[in-house]
């Protein structure tokens, strides 16, 4: 192997790793888990094997412990086999970085000198509130809090079944900055038909002095944006994080290239 | 089962400890007020559901809708509800000479029924009919109260304090049962099912056996007896009586309630801000909710869980300490007032102070003994870290056992089990199994050290303690002079702003008119059976 192998291009590091116990190469790593076997040597022998398949070798369980009469649990430490070549890392760049609330807050003080302004809603018939809820709710979703409890928001949620003039009216009375339009029901595409028309009416009424608007549910593709006439598209598993994270990079960006 | 017969270490001044509880009975007072007089679409439901009725109209095109919903909406349609839903339906029920309310909703779904608020002896009659429907109820109440003394009397309480509290999530009742009953057998004394996400919204309680929910199992009448009745086998099977809890939060308080009073549900959750605060439920509504709710509970002999814990995830854990006492201070007024011992006051606190703040042990420990003594005769629920859980299981595991040892320390009534995939994963079977080994090392290993346990009289913990009772007397003061409500609309509490005008459920509360009639509240102020 010559040096340029070993090294990934254009740095000093090292170009293939393994994990690092106490020794260089050592490749040690400790995993944990449950087998649904009754404790006892068919169990250990059932966790060597399967720390084996996972490519530790050799593999030693370290401890093991019943749960109940069905179940073991396992401490398992081994030499992981495998190599990693960090040429073939690739990064997943997103394209606005994740902030903590502090620096939310922080950013919409500095970029507005005022709150910035999120009118939510369940449009069409959709009555299930719980995705917009669990964004906006201060209560929030995944261990976050929901954008309430940012305090440079001013959320108002509109809840569920709300019209489209009547959203778009709101929106305007509020001065809303940004506008969250919830979709569960997917019937007939019903959260396509709808979201299409909530945006072509908010591009009727206010033009390019529109808010931003954003669709999200759990049926959404995030790249239906265009086809949709939104700015963003949330599907499942979205934090009310990641939004409060968008909202002041696309804030920032609409103040950079006016419309 | 109040036995914690602790000497007082904070040297707590009962001069300012009265001044604390008077302030709390006086900025709830108005509060009381507006709650009795007023009532609520959730309450009526609920004395429907105590009067009998059952099941859903499952022919309604927006799905099954329950038909205490379907009578209830009708009425208010009809008549309003500003005399009380009884003496409409029970005046239809005779009028239309029909055998059971069910057919009575039945009737109404089909749109064969007018209401309206009867008169003279009609008014008579029904009030009586009502009564005796609603009085049959409760009697079931009683019966399992009575039943769950003779099954504790029978099979034992835990043999320590704190009791150990589990939860349980998988969204599918048939898991949840198989969870909670390794749950018991490896030690656990209390297993909660928590809700689907998003259900305390829902304006109605769905019915049936469930299988689907997101990050929890809906709460209904049928998961309720189906996890009571697995738990009273494995009561049997561990030798001691397996408490079940659920949560009279949300829209449907007063009807959570009554439910799990009709299943000998042990343990609600029932907090008198909560849902103001975190749901955005009207305030008006709450407090009218919660105030029949905890007459139910009182009368169940549940004990109720309040969730001061939430202001500390959402407010910092040292600068809003004082927010938690007032809090307590008003859920045990509250609670007083609704009929609720202190027995049956499971007041909550929570471990959630940064543990990189310095002393952040000893604080965490001044914050728990100032809730054990002030509050020497409730069950206080401790709750475990949850905001500062990174993902690091193993630093998580460490703090866990600190809340375990404080919970041990401070003599705390029900700690529940802390998981160190907190924020990271729904807990695995193994994640359950070491969080209750770490209970138990904490509780073999020092479970009595309370006994050696001094803090010094002018040193950081009382210190601490008398200064956060202070600053809550302070606050209590602030919140008497501006009213309660403006105070909640001011976000004085866990940082949030709910005016009293607005939120979820505000169409659903109705003021009593001058003819209002509700024969549970009749029977559950005076304690009467008929």
């Amino acid at each position: 192997m010559t040096s340029s192998d070993t090294q990934a291009p254009g740095s000093s590091e090292k170009r293939y790793v393994r994990p690092y116990g106490d020794t260089s190469g050592d490749g040690m790593v400790q995993t944990s888990f449950t087998l649904p076997v009754p404790h006892g040597p068919r169990a250990e022998g059932a966790a060597l094997l399967l720390a084996a398949k996972m490519g530790l070798e050799p593999a030693m369980v370290v401890h093991s412990n019943p749960i109940g009469p069905d179940f073991t649990f396992f401490v398992v430490y081994g030499s992981a086999k495998h190599i990693i070549d960090l040429t073939e890392v690739e990064v997943v760049e997103r394209e606005y970085p994740l902030l903590p609330p502090s620096e939310v807050n922080t950013v919409i003080k500095r970029a507005l000198r005022r709150k910035l302004v999120v009118v939510g809603a369940c449009i069409g018939t959709d009555a299930h509130t719980v995705g917009i809820d669990a964004i906006l709710n201060i209560k929030g979703f995944a261990g976050e809090k929901g954008l309430e409890y940012y305090r440079e928001l001013r959320v108002v949620n509109l809840g569920a079944q709300v019209s489209v003039p009547d959203l778009v009216k709101r929106a305007r009375a509020e001065k809303a900055d940004a506008v969250l339009v919830s979709q569960v029901v997917t019937q007939r595409d019903a959260h396509i038909l709808n979201t299409q028309e909530m945006s072509a009416a908010f591009r009727e009424a206010m033009g390019g002095r529109r808010p931003l608007l954003i669709a999200g549910g759990p049926r959404f593709d995030p790249r239906m944006a265009g086809d949709l006439g939104v700015d963003r598209v949330f599907s499942r598993g979205t934090t009310p994080g990641e939004v409060a994270s968008y909202l002041v990079h696309a804030i920032n960006q609409r103040k950079e290239q006016p419309a | 089962m109040s036995v914690h017969s602790r000497p007082p270490l904070l040297d707590l001044d009962p001069a300012v400890v009265a001044t604390a509880r008077h302030l709390a009975a006086k900025a709830a007072a108005p509060v009381v007020e507006i709650a009795r007089s007023h009532t609520t679409v959730s309450v009526e439901r609920a004395t429907l559901r105590l009067a009998g009725i059952t099941g859903a109209d499952s022919t309604h095109r927006a799905g099954d809708v329950p038909w205490v919903n379907r009578v209830v909406d009708t009425v208010a349609e009809h008549c309003g509800l500003q005399d009380g839903v009884c003496g409409p339906v029970f005046h239809a029920l005779a009028e239309h000479n029909l055998g059971s309310l069910t057919e009575l909703a039945e009737a109404t779904a089909a749109g064969q029924v007018t209401y309206r608020v009867p008169t003279g002896k009609d008014a008579t009659r029904a009030a009586k009919a009502s009564r005796a429907a609603v009085a049959k109820g409760l009697r079931t109440v009683d019966r399992n109260r009575a039943q769950r003394d003779k099954l504790v009397a029978k099979l034992g309480d835990p043999p320590r304090r704190p009791w150990i509290y589990l939860i349980v999530a998988t969204g599918d009742i048939d898991e949840d049962v198989v969870q909670a009953a390794n749950a018991a057998r490896a030690g656990a004394d209390i297993i909660a099912v928590i809700r689907s996400t998003g259900q305390s919204l829902l304006d109605y309680v769905p019915e049936g056996a469930t299988h689907h929910g997101f990050a929890g199992t809906y709460a209904t009448q049928e998961n309720f007896r189906i996890m009571r009745a697995a738990m009273d086998e494995v009561s049997r099977e561990v030798g001691r009586y397996v408490r079940v809890t659920n949560y009279a939060s949300g829209l449907c308080m007063p009807e959570i309630a009554v439910l799990a009073g009709l299943q000998r549900l042990d343990m609600m959750l029932n907090d008198s801000m909560y849902g103001i605060l975190f749901r955005d439920i009207n305030p008006i509504r709450t407090f009218v909710d919660q105030r029949f709710s905890r007459q139910v509970h009182a009368r169940a002999g549940i004990i109720i869980n309040t969730g001061e814990d939430n202001y500390l995830t959402t407010a910092d854990a040292v600068d809003a300490a004082h927010t938690v006492t007032v809090s307590q201070l008003l859920n045990e007024h509250f609670a007083h007032e609704a009929g609720l011992p202190d027995e049956l006051l499971g007041l909550g606190h929570a471990f959630e102070i940064n543990p990189k703040v310095p002393e952040s042990f000893r604080l965490e420990l001044a914050h728990a003994l100032l809730a054990r003594e002030l509050f020497p005769d409730a069950p206080l629920k401790w709750m475990p870290p949850t905001k500062h859980m990174t993902g690091d299981v193993f630093n998580g595991y460490l703090l866990d056992g600190f809340f375990n040892l404080a919970g041990a320390l401070t003599g705390q009534s029900i700690l529940l089990v802390g998981m160190m995939t907190e924020a990271v994963v729904t807990p695995f079977l193994s994640d359950r199994d070491l969080a209750l080994a770490n209970v138990r090392y904490v509780l073999e290993a020092a479970g009595n050290l309370a006994e050696d346990f001094r803090p010094a009289p002018d040193g950081l913990i009382v210190k601490r303690a008398h200064q956060v009772l202070g600053e809550a007397v302070d606050l209590l003061g602030r919140v008497v002079d501006d009213g309660l409500l403006n105070a909640i609309a001011e976000g004085t509490f866990g940082l949030m702003k709910r005016p009293p005008d607005q939120g979820k459920g505000v169409a659903g509360v109705i003021a009593k008119g001058e003819g209002y009639r509700n024969p549970a509240t009749d029977l559950l102020d005076e304690g009467a059976t008929k």
